[in-house]
């Protein structure tokens, strides 16, 4: 049975207290910031397609996702194929990988599992501040110091190549695999490590054997959230990989990744162009895997804390 | 046996550690060293001169100055506005929920990405050219998600009863908010803003086409000038002049002033939130 609820003079009296119109008004303005992330990201979704859609009047969507030959300049026959970028993006992405995921999980856990409190509160912010040197700057490192001694090591005549990009791209990308792993690494609760070390097992053990198991899925978007920098990287490959724009051959051929052949190109075309439109195709591809790797990432984090709970 | 490989496993992860740490040093000490061999007074308040050859990078430095306090003037507002909005208005349901994933999105939006939307936007939709507002705007979209992120964890770390206590004396909400919430939470906002500023300095790929310009002898006067900007002059500098061997000096000189400007404000960013959280912990 329902008790209409009763008015009070006092909830009168608040109500009518004075118009709440300045109150709505200041809460819309506040939620128009709020959803204007939301616009945002729907506005670089819609801008892109929409510039990169016009590409396709005049380039087969075939060729685009097809060839292998990227080639607008030609004056014998303009060529528009993406894999040859994807292929050194990939190529690039995954050198990086192969230094950051050791070196990373190494790192977070040391400073989650093994690190004095004083070592730890050094090394956290020494870890933010490499997050915070500009990619150019590390490109200019790649030029003037990783770039001649792979050509020392290697014996070739200049070292920018997929090679010198990884290695550059794993310093890039290594903060935030360190603090996301090192987060995953934290938040397995405590009374697993103590568990196993009751029953007999020694730190390294309890750290292989339980905490990163407990931590894996979380340790996997870190990685993943780590990749989508590495892949989203522009300045950094641009001046280290020697942006040639064939299909890679190699870890130490140069290569041009997807960010790199938009940087170079776009200020070159003239706008409204195929080759301009086409640009922003690759764009609004580069974004499309960029976007499914951190959605990817979110929704493996996602699940893990569900099941916590 | 089993101690063997626990001592092996252990030395590795310190020496994973110390390898990064020493990456850092080794990156700083080699641009220090290099870079001071050209800093002087007339480095940092000369304009290039000689096709870039001599001279100093003062249109860069403040060009770079200029555009990131543009990008924190845009971002800075709206940023705040939304952190108040989810920390103190936003009910958790689906929308919220969208908010929240499209802030996450944007933080993971490859540079170049912002470059081309702030193309298609600014310069040519909106007909605002290549100019410091063009690339402005397009930086305070691109600092947006860490604005956001930094001044919503400051406004939380604002305990739930003071926000109880001024509605209980008959505040409304956004007098609540701006009287006893918003005070306390000032310098982890501010903390965002700075490292908003340290990010805007360092971008280069989202200004390349929407306002960087190759070479400026002179400061823009206006919004609707371009700039030179010090990234982009380290960029020019190391990879497209016509003598890079013989600029190589000035190219280490522009990466340690860029260096030092981003880790001046970084290093300032941190002493803000340490004694924040401090004050915070000795109030509880």
């Amino acid at each position: 049975m329902d008790v209409p609820p009763t008015r009070t003079a006092a909830d009168a009296s608040l109500a009518n207290r004075r118009p709440r119109w300045g109150e709505r008004l200041v809460e819309l303005a506040l939620a128009g910031c709020g959803y204007a992330s939301v616009l945002v990201l729907g506005g670089i979704f819609a801008l892109l397609l929409w510039q990169g859609a016009q590409a396709f009047r005049e380039v087969p969507l075939r060729e685009f996702l097809l060839s292998v030959r990227w080639d607008p300049t030609s004056p014998v026959e303009a060529g528009y194929g993406l894999w040859a970028m994807v292929a050194s993006t990939a190529l690039v992405t995954l050198g990086s990988m192969a230094v950051v995921v050791p070196v990373g999980l190494g790192v977070a856990a040391y400073l989650s599992e093994f690190a004095s409190p004083r070592a730890r509160e050094l090394l956290k912010p020494a870890i933010e501040m490499l997050a915070a040197v500009p990619s150019v700057v590390v490109g200019f490192i790649g030029i003037v110091v990783v770039g001649p001694w792979i050509a020392r090591t290697f014996g070739l005549p200049n070292g920018l190549n997929a090679l010198n990009g990884s290695l550059l791209l794993a310093v890039m990308a290594l903060p935030t695999a360190v603090s996301l792993s090192e987060d995953a690494l934290r938040s397995v609760p405590r009374e697993y490590r103590l568990a196993s070390l009751a029953l007999g097992a020694n730190p390294w053990e309890t750290l292989l054997k339980v905490t990163i198991p407990a931590a894996a899925p979380g340790l996997l978007a870190a990685m993943m959230l780590a990749m989508g920098r590495a892949i989203g990287e522009t300045m950094t490959v641009l001046m280290a990989c020697g942006n040639a724009p064939a299909f890679p051959d190699g870890l130490l051929s140069a290569v041009r990744t997807m960010t790199a052949t938009i940087a170079i190109e776009l200020g070159e075309v003239p706008h409204g162009t195929a080759h301009y439109h086409a640009l922003f195709a690759v764009g609004f591809a580069l974004f499309a895997i960029s976007f499914g790797v951190n959605w990817a990432a979110d929704r493996v984090l996602r699940r893990f804390q569900g099941g916590r709970r | 046996m089993k101690r063997l490989w626990s001592l092996l496993g252990r030395s590795y992860l310190v020496l994973a550690t110390a390898a990064v740490v020493a990456v850092l040093l080794g990156l700083l000490a080699h641009i220090a060293a290099q870079g001071w061999e050209v800093m002087g007074w007339e480095f940092l308040t000369a304009p290039p001169r000689k096709g870039m050859t001599q001279g100093g990078i003062f249109p860069a430095i403040a060009g770079t100055t200029l555009v990131s306090l543009l990008t924190v003037a845009f971002s800075l507002p709206l940023g705040v506005g939304a952190a108040i909005y989810l920390s103190e208005y936003a009910p958790d349901r689906a929308a919220t929920r969208g908010i929240r994933l499209a802030i996450r999105n944007l933080s993971g939006v490859p540079s170049v990405v912002w470059g081309l939307f702030g193309v298609v936007l600014f310069v040519d939709l909106l007909g605002l050219g290549t100019s410091l507002l063009s690339a402005g705007l397009t930086l305070g979209l691109l600092t947006l998600p860490w604005i956001i992120t930094a001044s919503e964890e400051a406004l939380r770390a604002v305990p739930r009863s003071v926000r109880d206590g001024a509605l209980a004396l008959g505040a409304t909400p956004w007098q609540a908010t701006r009287t006893v919430v918003l005070p306390p939470a000032l310098p982890g906002i501010l903390t965002g803003a700075i490292l908003g500023l340290s990010r805007a300095a360092g971008e280069t790929a989202p200004i390349l086409f929407t306002g960087v310009a190759f070479y400026l002898p002179f400061v823009p006067g206006s919004l609707g000038d371009q700039f030179m900007a010090l990234p982009y002059h380290l960029y020019i500098l190391s990879t497209q002049h016509h003598s890079i061997q013989t600029v190589r000096p000035l190219a280490y000189g522009t990466a340690l002033v860029l260096v030092g400007l981003v880790f001046t404000l970084n290093l300032g960013a941190f002493a803000v939130r340490s004694r924040m959280r401090r004050r915070l912990e000795s109030a509880r």
